[in-house]
Order: C-alpha cells, then sequence, then structure tokens
C-alpha cells in the first residue's frame, strides 16, 4: 500500500465522520428511562408557605441570554434566597436552550425553571403533547407574594392566562407583555407635520405624501417577512372581530380565505402595487430594515414592543419611536381604531419532572410579585404581565407610548397564539407566503391561498397534536 | 522486532477504534433505530412505526426541494472549487515568465496564497455575516459597486431567483482557498526536471496542465473531488445564517430540513433522523460514485 492509498482511504474513512445524522443522535439520546422520584423536594404547606417549598432545597434555573440578558434573573433568584435563604440556587444562562436541555428531558434530570425563549427555542407543541411541563394551576390560586388579599392570577393582565394555556390548562408562564403594531418616529412625524393615519384610505394618502418627500413609506424583514403578517392579520381582525383569529388558531377550513382575510390582504396589496416599500427590503434581515428604519429611510415598521431595546444602540437622540395600531377599513369595523394586538410573551416553564417542582412555582411567585416585575421592567426595559407594575416606573419614551397604546385598546384588545400552537406554520409556511406577498411576487389570492395550504397540511399531520381554543 | 509487534498494534489501534466505534459509530446505530420511531425528543416515549418515517419523506415536497437545490449544489460546487483551485495554483506555481526553466511563479505569490487562503482562517459564521452585509440590497459592497457603474442591482438574498446562486457564490469562495494551497502543495512534489523537459519539447502551458499537471496530480483532485462533494451535500451553516432556506424555501438545503425537523420550527427526531439517514446514505453513495468514476491509471514518477 503507497501513501496514495493511504490518503484515498483516509477519506473516505472521513466520510464516515462528515454527516450530521449520528451527531443529532448522539446528542439526543441521554440514557432514557423513567426516573424515579427519589429525588423530589416536598416541604410543608403552610400561609406563608402555600406552595409547599422545602426550604433547603436546591433549585436549577436556566435563562435564555437573549437581548434582556440575565441580570434581571440573578436579581429574581436573590429575591427567593431572601425568603429561603438555606436554598441553594444554579444558575445558568444559555443562547440554545433546545440544545442544551433536550438530553436533560430525555434523561428525566430537567432544571426547575426554564426560560424557554429564542431561535433555538423548544416548540412548545412537542413539550405540551408528551406531558413534559407543568400544570401552573396552583400557582394561580396561590396568593399574591406582595398584593395583600389578592391571588397571583388578580394581579395578572388580562389574557396573560389564556396564552400559555393548551387545552384549558395554564402551563406556560408568559412572563413579559407585547404589544404589537406599527411603528413610527414622532420626530420626523412632528417635524414633516404628518399625523398617523386612522383608517386605511388615509394611511394610503399619507404614504403618497411620505413617498414625494422622498422617503420610502415602510420597510420590512424582508428574510423574516413573517413580521407583516401581524399587521395584515390585525387588519382583518378589527374588521371581522375576533373570531377571525379563533379560526385559524383552531385550523377552521378556509380560515385564512375568509372575506375578512380578503379584505385585509387586498388593501396591504396596495402598499406593494404602488411601491410604497423601501427598495431593496426582500433583502434585509431584521436588523438591517430596523436599522434603515431608524435611520430615517423609511417611515413605518411592524415589529413588536421589543423594538426600543432592540434598536437602543443605534437609535438617534430624540428619535421617539411611537407604536400605533393597525388603521381601520371602514366604518364597519367590528373592533374600533384603538384595538391593538396585546399578548404575553416570554415563556417560562417548570419541566414536569424537574426534582424542586414547588421550587420552581414559587420562584414564578416571586418573578410575578409587584417587587419582581417592577425590577424587571426597570432593568430591561419592558412590560411585565403584572399589572400595575409600572406605576412609579419611569419608562422610556417607546415603552410609554405602548403603556398608553394598551390603555387605550382596553378591552378591544386581540390576540391569536396559532403560532404558539403550531410553530411550523408561522414560522415556516406563512413566513414563506408573505416573503412572497410582499416582495410583489404574488397577488393577495394567490397568498392566502398559500397560506391556507400551509394550515392544511398542519390540519392533516397526524403527528402534530391540535389544539382547539374558544372565542 | 517480530514479538514486539501485537502490543504495538493494540496500543495504537484498540483505543482509536474503541473511541471511534463508541462516538461516531454507535450514534450512526442509534440514529438509524431512532428514525424507525416517532420519537419527538424531549421524553423518552416513542413508538415503533417501522419504516412510516421514510414514507412520509418519500411524499415531503419540502424535502424533494431542498434534495434538488443539494443536487444543483453537487454539480457545480466542485467543479467551479477544482477549477478555480487548480487554475490558481497553477499560476501561483508556474505562471511566472522569468526565466528559461519557465517553472517559476508570479511575483509575490506568497502574498497571493496568503489572500486565497484567508478565507479558510475566519470561521464559517463570520464568513456568513460577512457576506450577508455584502449582499445588503442597499448598502452592500456588491449593489453600491454595480451602482456605482450604474447599473441596477437585485436584492440578492431576498429573490428566490438570485438567492440560491449567491449563496452559492460564498461556498465557491470560502473553499477556494484551501485546494489552491492543496493542489499547490501537490505541485511543488512534483520534480522540475519534468516540467522542463516538456518545455524543452515546445508545449505550451495549457498542455503542461493538461497532460502532465493534471495526471500527476490525480489523486488529490479526486480526493477534493469527495470532500467538496460532501461539502456540496451538506452546506448547512452557510445557508442556515444567510438565508435560513429562504426566500420561500428557494435555498433550503437538506441539512437545515433537518436541523429544522429537530431543532427549529418543530421537534421530531424520528423524522429528522430518517431524513439522516438519508442523507448518509446520499452521502455514501456519491462518495463512492465520485472515487470509482474518478479511477484511472496511476503515473508514478518515483
Amino acid at each position: 500500500m503507497n501513501r496514495r492509498d493511504i490518503l484515498r482511504r483516509s477519506a473516505a474513512a472521513g466520510l464516515l465522520a462528515t454527516p450530521a445524522a449520528g451527531l443529532l443522535a448522539g446528542c439526543a439520546t441521554g440514557g432514557g428511562g423513567d426516573k424515579d422520584d427519589a429525588e423530589t423536594y416536598k416541604g410543608t404547606k403552610s400561609e406563608q408557605n402555600p406552595l409547599g417549598v422545602k426550604e433547603d432545597a436546591p433549585l436549577e434555573v436556566v435563562i435564555f441570554g437573549g437581548g434582556f440578558g440575565e441580570e434581571y434573573a440573578k436579581a429574581h433568584e436573590a429575591m427567593y434566597t431572601e425568603k429561603y435563604p438555606k436554598a441553594k440556587i444554579k444558575h445558568s444562562a444559555t443562547q440554545e436552550i433546545s440544545k442544551t436541555l433536550q438530553p436533560r428531558f430525555v434523561d428525566g434530570t430537567p432544571p426547575d425553571v426554564v426560560n424557554n425563549s429564542g431561535a433555538g427555542q423548544i416548540d412548545f407543541n412537542g413539550l405540551v403533547s408528551q406531558n413534559a411541563i407543568t400544570d401552573l394551576g396552583e400557582l394561580l390560586a396561590a396568593p399574591s407574594l406582595d398584593v395583600p388579599g389578592k391571588t397571583v392570577k388578580d394581579t395578572l393582565l388580562p389574557g396573560a392566562v389564556e396564552v400559555g394555556s393548551y387545552d384549558g390548562k395554564f402551563l406556560v408562564l408568559n412572563y413579559t407583555y407585547t404589544a404589537y403594531g406599527i411603528w413610527y418616529s414622532n420626530k420626523l412625524f412632528t417635524e414633516r407635520k404628518w399625523e398617523y393615519a386612522k383608517t386605511w384610505e388615509e394611511h394610503i394618502a399619507l404614504c403618497k405624501q411620505i413617498k414625494a418627500a422622498g422617503i420610502a413609506p415602510w420597510t420590512y424583514a424582508g428574510l423574516h417577512p413573517r413580521y407583516m403578517s401581524w399587521p395584515l392579520i390585525a387588519t382583518a381582525i378589527k374588521l371581522g372581530g375576533p373570531s377571525v383569529a379563533t379560526a385559524i388558531d383552531n385550523l377552521e377550513p378556509n380560515a385564512w380565505k375568509s372575506d375578512s382575510m380578503k379584505a385585509a390582504a387586498d388593501a396591504w396589496h396596495q402598499i406593494v402595487k404602488d411601491k410604497f416599500i423601501l427598495e431593496g427590503s426582500p433583502g434585509l434581515d431584521h436588523k438591517q430594515s430596523q436599522t434603515a428604519w431608524c435611520q430615517g429611510k423609511a417611515a413605518f415598521i411592524s415589529c413588536g414592543s421589543w423594538l426600543e431595546s432592540e434598536q437602543k444602540d443605534v437609535t438617534p437622540a430624540g428619535f421617539n419611536m411611537t407604536i400605533a395600531p393597525t388603521p381601520s377599513l371602514g366604518s364597519g369595523d367590528k373592533l374600533p381604531f384603538e384595538a391593538i394586538r396585546g399578548t404575553a410573551g416570554e415563556p417560562f416553564m417548570v419541566p414536569a419532572k424537574a426534582s424542586n417542582v414547588a421550587g420552581g412555582l414559587e420562584y414564578f411567585r416571586t418573578m410575578l410579585s409587584k417587587k419582581g416585575a417592577q425590577d424587571f421592567t426597570k432593568k430591561v426595559a419592558s412590560l411585565t404581565v403584572v399589572a400595575g407594575a409600572t406605576e412609579g416606573v419611569e419608562l422610556p419614551y417607546g415603552l410609554t407610548t405602548v403603556v398608553k397604546a394598551l390603555d387605550a385598546s382596553g378591552a378591544n384588545g386581540f390576540n391569536w397564539v396559532y403560532n404558539n400552537y403550531y410553530r411550523k406554520l408561522e414560522r415556516n409556511l406563512v413566513d414563506a407566503a408573505c416573503g412572497e406577498f410582499f416582495s410583489g411576487r404574488i397577488g393577495p389570492a394567490e397568498f392566502l391561498e398559500q397560506c391556507q395550504k400551509g394550515a392544511d397540511s398542519i390540519a392533516q399531520d397526524s403527528s402534530i397534536k391540535k389544539y382547539k381554543r374558544a372565542a | 522486532m517480530r514479538h514486539g509487534k501485537w502490543p504495538l498494534i493494540v496500543t495504537f489501534l484498540v483505543p482509536p477504534v474503541l473511541l471511534y466505534v463508541v462516538f461516531v459509530v454507535s450514534p450512526y446505530l442509534q440514529a438509524f433505530q431512532i428514525s424507525t420511531t416517532d420519537w419527538l425528543g424531549y421524553s423518552p416515549d416513542a413508538n415503533q412505526v417501522g419504516l412510516a418515517n421514510f414514507k412520509t419523506l418519500w411524499h415531503d415536497d419540502y424535502v424533494w426541494n431542498a434534495l434538488k437545490n443539494n443536487a444543483v449544489l453537487l454539480a457545480l460546487v466542485p467543479v467551479l472549487t477544482i477549477v478555480l483551485g487548480l487554475f490558481f495554483a497553477t499560476m501561483l506555481a508556474m505562471g511566472g515568465r522569468k526565466g528559461r526553466a519557465g517553472v517559476t511563479g508570479v511575483r509575490g505569490g506568497a502574498l497571493y496564497r496568503t489572500v486565497y487562503f484567508f478565507p479558510q482562517v475566519l470561521s464559517v459564521v463570520i464568513i456568513a455575516l460577512l457576506w450577508k452585509e455584502v449582499y445588503h440590497p442597499n448598502q452592500g459592497l456588491l449593489t453600491a459597486a454595480l451602482h456605482g457603474i450604474g447599473l441596477s442591482a437585485p436584492t440578492w438574498l431576498g429573490d428566490p431567483a438570485t438567492a440560491f446562486w449567491c449563496v452559492l457564490a460564498v461556498m465557491v469562495w470560502s473553499n477556494v482557498g484551501f485546494y489552491v494551497v492543496l493542489f499547490g502543495a501537490a505541485m511543488s512534489a512534483v520534480p522540475k526536471e519534468i516540467y522542463e523537459a516538456v518545455l524543452l519539447d515546445g508545449a505550451s502551458r495549457f498542455t503542461t496542465l493538461r497532460r502532465v499537471t493534471l495526471p500527476l496530480l490525480w489523486d488529490t483532485v479526486q480526493v477534493a473531488w469527495v470532500y467538496l462533494a460532501i461539502f456540496a451535500l451538506d452546506g448547512f451553516i452557510l445557508v442556515q445564517l444567510m438565508t435560513n432556506g429562504g426566500p420561500n424555501f428557494s435555498t433550503d438545503v437538506i441539512g437545515v430540513r433537518m436541523y429544522d425537523t429537530a431543532f427549529g420550527s418543530e421537534t421530531k427526531f424520528g423524522y429528522a433522523s430518517a431524513i439522516g439517514v438519508v442523507m448518509f446514505f446520499l452521502t455514501l453513495s456519491v462518495a463512492v460514485l465520485s472515487l470509482r468514476v474518478g479511477r484511472r491509471e496511476r503515473i508514478e514518477y518515483s
């Protein structure tokens, strides 16, 4: 055998090591077999300790190391140890929740508190259908830590429980409260004497005016075009009422092709047809498009209320970003102009097989205390699901407009959850359809057709667990 | 010597083989086993479903679309990379005009080599982010250059018509440098006398490359071919970071499908393993085929 043969054979052997299939299995199967509850910590319940925390039981918290950082969690942990000084807390933060924790779920040794968020988030449909999450009902019924006379549930904003519920069971605590709307710079609008339009007709007229002034009216994240599905669906819901959303969430046949959705898609097609979108937007990712918007190249962008903290580093001083609801289609709208999509986000969970379930729930109770929530808002400039926790906290400009918009929306606020139930539907299928639609390659009819096809494919897939919600 | 052979073999062969079996072969076998289950990945429970995953796969349009893209990559990436690599390596090794012997490189060869090799030093993640900015449809280098000479530019990664070719170009760009160095090393092992003889016979540069250099480098080229073919069947990191398979699945590859099925939009580990198994056999067949097809009579010069 000469050296060429060796080279050739080593190349062939290299083959075996290359594709990722083995890797996938390698990191996936950690062991298996059920863990006996040898190490589950339980204490005695009392008035002071309604969840039955064992005082010296260790608590493990895993935080998603994203935009919010991890300092807020360390503060919550400090509050927990204040009450249970004997409890040792193990804290870690990661960007890859799914890959880090997957083997531990299989092994039956997951941490006690998981902040399941970010791009590496674990799909909730998968977790829920495998009964991997603790029911948080007990937490809701427990008294609030620092609001006397109220249960934890009483202190939460409307919609906070619904969004984390699957088939009526409250499993996921979504800690932040997010509003989704259309953003503009109040500074730019004041300078130019523009006023945010309340109806679609006025909106188009305003877009013309903006374009004439040499600014693109719109931009969007072309590489994550689902951001634009939010105002479109919101427009449809405001026209046809919340049942438009329930139909989509419940995967009802032709939910995407309802009259309201058709009217909304037709309306939004206008900004594509009239070239009201910043040139090149289909090739921008979310940061790039948001930056173009902050640089004043475009007037409007669709985003959630995390926008302000995400853009902190590149927003010019005095930019005064302001959130606004989507314009009404006409006088026939079922919901008023002020109605805005508000929903709880940033999911936390206690795994069903966590060894310190009671501690996990108690940790949530700490987070949901007024003190915990205020501390969070101060640290990361984001609202929490705890009602009234912003009182006495000075908020940045954009967040103040969010609070105002949510107040004005009040009981007319709406939301949809198909993206939680069926992650693939929004992240892959509706996303692809939005990309085609907002770059002008397909029309409204084809757009809805493509979304419906995606929803149908989920409905027919027997390997995906289905959820229903009432209106 | 003879009696000392076995201890040597045992010490140097058994531990690596054991490691290989534990960390490479056994996960593979597990992947095969998992691919026949409906395992969802976050509990130990899984049901045997036989070949149902493979049946679903056969009817999965998204998988076929990804495979089609991989096929195009497989047809183009190795050819482009090897041709460019050979061209640059030849220029560096014998492109110069100086001297009668004719086998000197162009001036500043060392600098060029460094420049070509540069992408190899960067992490793939950095390459992806770097090119994402180059492809920025408004401020990117490429768009600005085209605008500068009065041409209009497409939205690159935002258009299904261009996105795939943009990614393919980056794949070739990031690989060429390595093969320039590889081929260059192989070329420097070829005795100069051969070239001198060929030149005395009056052969042109192209004939020299085709009739002398290439045959002498054939084994190296073949190895390059196999590695690039594997790369083309994967292409995961660049695609995931630059486009994540979009727009409208136009840049999707099978690796991204597998990742997305396991960690991305769904948690179907059984199904993802089935995709992995298919990938394994595809890669294996491609490698075996390219080794077979590329077999030539060996030329010995020593």
